[in-house]
């Protein structure tokens, strides 16, 4: 015997919670898309880890370096 | 899940869509093509936003005419409640997701547009005025205007007299249609200017909106995105349009009772076709432009 008793109200919500799911899976697929380009576009990759807030060393340029 | 889809009124958005798309193309800036697709769905999911909460807040309305009795709140088919969450949750979604996409102006002018059809047009004026439709016409009248936005960051004169274009366009374009549909506004309490001005002075409106639409869209093909094309069409199909309005006003209640409506009818196609037109041709002009052919 199944734990959870399948209702006739799941059966009439399934194409309202399967075209919710859709919905969810394409706005994350927007904002990840969005994400790529909007970093993409940054050009130079050191300008994105900028975006960490965290001090990076190795992104600051040393002084007297190549003198 | 038809039902809530029902209620971002998909004929609509798909105008939108077209004139947002334009707006986007024929501005001078560059757009990435998965940003501009971004901005076209917040654009699109914004004016659905905004057909949800007009279906929120007109459902008594609707519920009292045939054209709309089949609406999913008059119809018990979707609670008030849902489509005023729908629509808010989803303004709110589309405002924010294009301001990140793309730039506050755009998404301000969208978060304007679902401000003004919502609570300007379908809370105030269209139960208010007869003038209804050429106020609450400027909701419409904002796609390419954003889409422009979108593109440049700013507003300029050719963004402008885009939305010109659909703001003169609309009411002789609605009366058109207004003067052949028997419709059951007056049942619904929302004054439409056929029944409260009659018939003939909505024939008079026709032909002034239309002389006053001719400078702008003509007007429109000196500007940067114009050209001889977009003038040439712009030309042709002004001539057709005013013609049309011209006979529209020349015609008594006997003549439309005794061919049914016929040039009404045949008059409501051509502004369809008008304003299609016009905004075809500017897209031509936009193509050219990468071969240096179009323009000026």
């Amino acid at each position: 015997m199944p734990m959870q008793v399948e209702h006739e109200l799941h059966e009439r919500r399934k194409g309202r919670n399967y075209g919710l799911g859709l919905i969810l899976a394409g706005f994350i697929a927007v904002i990840f898309g969005l994400t790529v380009v909007k970093v993409l576009q940054l050009g130079d990759t050191a300008q994105f880890e900028r975006f960490d807030h965290v001090a990076r060393p190795q992104i600051i340029p040393e002084e007297g370096v190549g003198e | 899940m038809g039902d809530y889809f029902a209620l971002l009124k998909p004929r609509v958005m798909s105008l939108v869509v077209f004139t947002a798309l334009v707006g986007l193309l024929v501005s001078p800036v560059p757009v990435h093509p998965f940003i501009g697709f971004v901005a076209i769905l917040c654009i699109a999911v914004g004016a659905g936003a905004s057909g949800a909460l007009n279906m929120w807040w007109d459902a008594d309305i609707d519920a009292r005419m045939k054209r709309t009795a089949g609406r999913p709140i008059p119809s018990g088919r979707v609670e008030p409640g849902e489509a005023l969450g729908i629509g808010l949750a989803l303004s709110g979604f589309a405002i924010v997701l294009l301001a990140l996409a793309t730039n506050f102006l755009a998404a301000f002018l969208l978060a304007f547009t679902i401000f003004f059809y919502a609570v300007v047009y379908s809370m105030w004026l269209k139960r208010a005025t007869p003038q209804n439709i050429v106020i609450g016409g400027a909701a419409g009248a904002f796609p390419p205007m954003i889409g422009w936005a979108v593109a440049t960051g700013g507003v300029s004169i050719e963004s402008v007299l885009m939305f010109a274009l659909i703001f003169m366009w609309t009411p002789p374009h609605f009366w058109a249609l207004a003067l052949f549909v028997k419709s059951d506004y007056g049942n619904a309490g929302v004054p439409m200017l056929t029944e409260t001005h009659g018939r003939d002075a909505t024939r008079k409106h026709v032909i002034i909106y239309t002389l006053l639409l001719v400078p702008v869209a003509i007007g429109l093909g000196f500007t940067s995105i114009g050209g001889p094309l977009y003038l040439a069409v712009a030309v042709v199909m002004n001539a057709w349009f005013l013609k049309g309005a011209y006979d529209i006003w020349r015609r008594t209640d006997a003549d439309c009772e005794a061919d049914k409506h016929r040039v009404e009818i045949k008059v409501f196609k051509v502004s369809l076709y008008y304003l299609f037109a016009h905004f075809i041709a500017l897209m031509l002009e936009a193509a050219l432009r990468l071969y240096d052919l179009g323009g000026w």
